[in-house]
């Protein structure tokens, strides 16, 4: 029978059972990594547009070329060990490496590497339009990416574009090479394997992908053929949605490398003896957005009343200091031709005179749409004060990020903070973004920030267009350059920040570092001294 | 006995009816969303062809009446569609995710219910004393901390602190992928395997978050068994087990606490079942892959399928537990006969 003695002994044994002793430290072959993995929703390198399901691509797979990572300015072999452009400017051709196997031991071959790239504007996924920009469809992919031997791949492009704009657009993740008998042997009905590959890796990068559980797991495991071989044997990265339990379980061992510490965390690691810090810049730009659409934005005072108003230091300093650096031109720095120039700083007696000039000395409303979360709360509000100094009222429109999606491409915002991350490495990805919108109707096709924000700038358009088409390298830096300039004073887009990624790891673990561009961290040559 | 039958029946028929609500407002409410569920899926890159193409694919073209159908259609052959999020069927999702929040209601509840009912039986017996008012405050501690501070403070203490408790997780990274998953319980599913270090670590990981969800339930369930205890104590029917002169243990155990059992039947049930609705604050501090964390992910993220089939479970999981509560109530209660 249960007494009260039986239920006082159960209460004392469930009161003690959580005093189970921890567990060691992480093993020596194995890489444990704490980062916010609920961005992840594929990771088909078909599909996949995020950074972090990005990061996996790059462990699992490899692409024709790839930018050097000592200096993303500089392309070099991959896949491929040398590549020609005919004297026509539309045919490349790439010559592929004969010793590179895929993570089944079967070699890749040029038959591969067309179809992937086939699949990827077949099925017509987000990034595709990376490669469909080309000229390339549905209709006639097969005939224009050929493999005509088992070692050659051969591209003809539409028109004749900028050389290096095809080249780095055949870094990107869409144009990594998958194997193609394993991929169709799990295809089902005409989704040429997307269904298994959003869950699976069919590649040759360094890395297998074990298993992928949402929220929860990533784990990969080394590939025995791939031709840089890792010392890790198991990479497993654990969701941490917490910037504190992440710093938490650093410190405690339970990870090697925490990846989402905010400014307070990294603080504290900065001097944790055992820790270290990696950083690295992103690409990503936070920028304000005026929508064109709206009386007293599209007029050019009020957008240089704006600019001038921007505390772009101070943002910087009390709310970023860790994470962001002041910048203020569409193309980041590290990329080739961004410029550095800061044309605006906070000066309230020039912003108030440009408003003058508009004819609004009195001030007037506005809203201004962001993220709910941080930092952009922050910076949105710091805006807001900032802009109140010269008589502009800002109402803030708080949402969950996709919200904030929907309004600016349906064009029903104001002002917005808003992030933007370059596509693929080369200057054109943002210029057209930046510049370029032909059809300002709401019907368009190509809804750019441009579009986003109504503006309609004919000029800029023109030569961010023609800039793709130019050869001559050189020109078309100097080219990107004064756009730069040209667009800093002319457009709708204040240009705050650039996003600095930092990541915390143990002084356990050598040869880890971030990569210079978005996505691309590898763990490759990571190893664990203890 | 043929009234009791009656008023089951009519609680059971009640069961789809309230389903088919539930299913109706969720799926409405999802479609009015402020957020596009074609944009989440595909991005803010994606190009206007790209939108277009998917809206198709989604069947988002069609009026709502027409989609909540073909929906209602599938869901009749247990087809729940497909989570945008995990790329898995929102059953595959669920049968990973319910068990994580079960394993941490289960725990959390027996704990809950070990401690807190004697706490409350004590406190109603010592009324008035210094037991009875730290009982009080232990009780409204628990109730008054919010759980996000409850739980990093357990974090701090137990785990960075004393060292004597493991982070945050279900397991340990060198179990990962070892236990074969048969219930997704990874306590049960490491000991079908045999793996007594797997169960050991799974166990502990368990202890701290269902340490805190028991805290606060446990000071739910405390009070509520005082406050029924403080009601039988003062019935005529214990002052005269007590001029029989029967033992104290035996009347507050046997005579008051016997009496109130049914009624606390209802409030642990109902406990139970919010317990199993998942706790997303404690499965987010703790990285525990719940139903609680899963349905909050895939809200913000509009993934509708995964959104109204974790709904779904939600609601037929309270719907259960009520009904069991009911039946309870009705089997046990001589004045409900």
């Amino acid at each position: 029978m249960l007494t009260r003695r039986h239920l006082l002994a159960a209460s004392a044994a469930a009161a003690a059972a959580p005093l189970v002793p921890a567990c060691a430290d992480t093993p020596k072959d194995m890489l444990v990594v704490g980062q916010q993995l609920d961005g992840i929703i594929s990771l088909d390198p078909g599909e996949t547009f995020e950074v972090i399901g990005g990061e996996t691509i790059s462990n699992c797979y490899n692409q024709l070329l790839t930018p050097d990572p000592a200096n993303p300015n500089r392309l070099k072999g991959a896949l491929a060990d040398k590549w020609e452009i005919g004297s026509d400017g539309v045919t490349f051709t790439f010559h592929l490496r004969g010793d590179v196997k895929f993570a089944s031991g079967k070699p890749v071959t040029a038959d591969d590497a067309a179809f992937s790239l086939q699949r990827a504007v077949k099925l017509n996924k987000t990034p595709a339009f990376i490669i469909n920009q080309f000229g390339f469809t549905k209709e006639n992919v097969d005939a224009r990416i050929l493999a005509k031997d088992p070692r050659t791949l051969v591209l003809t492009v539409g028109d004749q574009v900028a050389p290096t704009l095809v080249l780095y657009c055949l870094t990107a993740n869409v144009a990594s090479v998958v194997e193609r008998a394993e991929v169709l042997a799990n295809a089902q009905g005409d989704d040429l394997g997307n269904l298994w590959l959003k869950t699976h890796s069919a590649g040759s990068g360094p890395f297998v992908l074990r298993n992928w559980k949402a929220s929860e797991t990533v784990l990969y495991e080394a590939n025995p053929h791939a031709l840089e071989r890792s010392k890790l044997r198991r990479v497993i990265v654990k969701h941490i949605a917490d910037a504190s339990a992440q710093l938490l379980e650093l410190q405690k061992a339970d990870i090697d490398i925490a990846r989402n510490l905010q400014a307070e965390q990294m603080h504290t690691a900065q001097n944790d003896p055992k820790l270290r810090l990696s950083s690295t810049l992103l690409g990503s730009l936070l920028y304000l957005g005026m929508n064109q659409n709206h009386p007293e934005l599209a007029k050019p005072e009020v957008r240089q009343a704006i600019k001038w108003a921007i505390d772009y230091d101070g943002i910087q300093k009390n709310i970023t200091p860790f994470t962001y650096q002041v910048h203020q031109s569409f193309l980041p720095e590290g990329f080739p031709a961004a410029i550095k120039d800061r044309p605006f700083r906070h000066d309230v007696a020039r912003a108030k005179e440009m408003l003058a000039k508009a004819g609004l000395a009195g001030g007037f409303e506005l809203t201004m749409d962001h993220a709910s979360t941080q930092p952009t709360a922050d910076i949105a509000q710091a805006v807001q004060a900032n802009l109140a100094d010269i008589g502009i009222k800002v109402t803030l429109i708080a949402g969950e990020s996709r919200q904030v999606f929907t309004r600016t491409r349906a064009r029903q915002h104001q002002l917005a903070v808003l992030a933007w991350g370059p596509d693929y490495f080369d200057p054109h990805t943002n210029a057209e973004t930046f510049n370029v919108n032909p059809d300002n109707t709401d019907n368009a096709k190509n809804r750019t920030l441009a579009w986003r924000n109504s503006w309609q700038d004919t000029d800029l358009s023109d030569r961010a267009i023609a800039a793709a088409h130019e050869t001559d390298a050189a020109r078309r830096v100097t080219e990107y350059e004064k756009m730069q300039r040209d667009s800093q004073q002319r457009s709708p887009f204040a240009i705050m920040l650039q996003q600095k990624e930092i990541a915390a790891v143990r002084k356990a673990v050598a040869g880890f570092d971030l990569a210079p561009m978005s996505g691309r961290t590898v763990y490759t040559t990571a190893s664990k001294s203890a | 006995m043929r009234g009791r039958l009656r008023a089951l029946a009519g609680t059971l028929a009640s069961v789809p009816i309230t389903l088919f609500g539930l299913v109706l407002v969720t799926f409405f409410i999802g479609r009015v969303m402020p957020v596009d569920p074609v944009l989440a899926i595909v991005g803010d890159r994606a190009t206007q062809d790209v939108v277009e193409q998917t809206r198709l694919e989604l069947g988002l073209d069609r009026s709502l009446p027409v989609q909540f159908l073909i929906y209602l259609g599938k869901l009749a052959h247990g087809d729940l569609g497909r989570s945008v999020m995990t790329s898995h069927t929102v059953v595959a999702d669920i049968s990973r995710f319910f068990p994580a929040t079960m394993e941490l209601a289960t725990a959390a509840i027996l704990i809950a219910v070990l401690i807190g009912v004697p706490l409350g039986v004590l406190a109603a017996v010592k009324q008035g004393t210094r037991i009875d008012h730290t009982i009080r405050v232990i009780c409204l501690a628990g109730h008054s901390i919010p759980i996000f501070v409850l739980a990093l403070l357990t974090l701090l203490v137990f785990y960075a602190t004393l060292g004597i408790a493991p982070g945050p997780g279900r397991q340990d990274v060198v179990f990962e992928d070892m236990v074969p998953a048969v219930t997704n319980l990874l306590t049960v599913d490491a000991l079908i395997a045999g793996d007594w270090g797997a169960f050991r670590d799974a166990l502990a990981h368990l202890a701290q978050p269902a340490g805190v969800l028991a805290y606060f339930s446990m000071a739910y369930i405390a009070r509520m068994t005082r406050a029924f205890m403080l009601d039988a104590l003062s019935g005529e029917f214990i002052i005269t087990a007590r001029a029989k002169g029967l033992p104290a243990a035996r009347v507050i155990w046997r005579h008051a606490f016997g009496n109130i059992a049914v009624r606390l039947v209802t409030v642990l049930a109902l406990t139970y079942a919010g317990l199993l609705e998942g706790a997303v604050v404690t499965e987010t501090v703790f990285s525990w892959p719940g139903l609680g964390q899963y349905l909050t992910v895939s809200l913000l993220n509009a993934d509708m399928n995964a959104v109204l089939g974790a709904t779904l479970v939600v609601g037929v999981t309270y719907l259960g537990f009520n009904l069991l509560a009911d039946v309870l109530y009705r089997l046990l209660d001589p004045r409900v006969r």
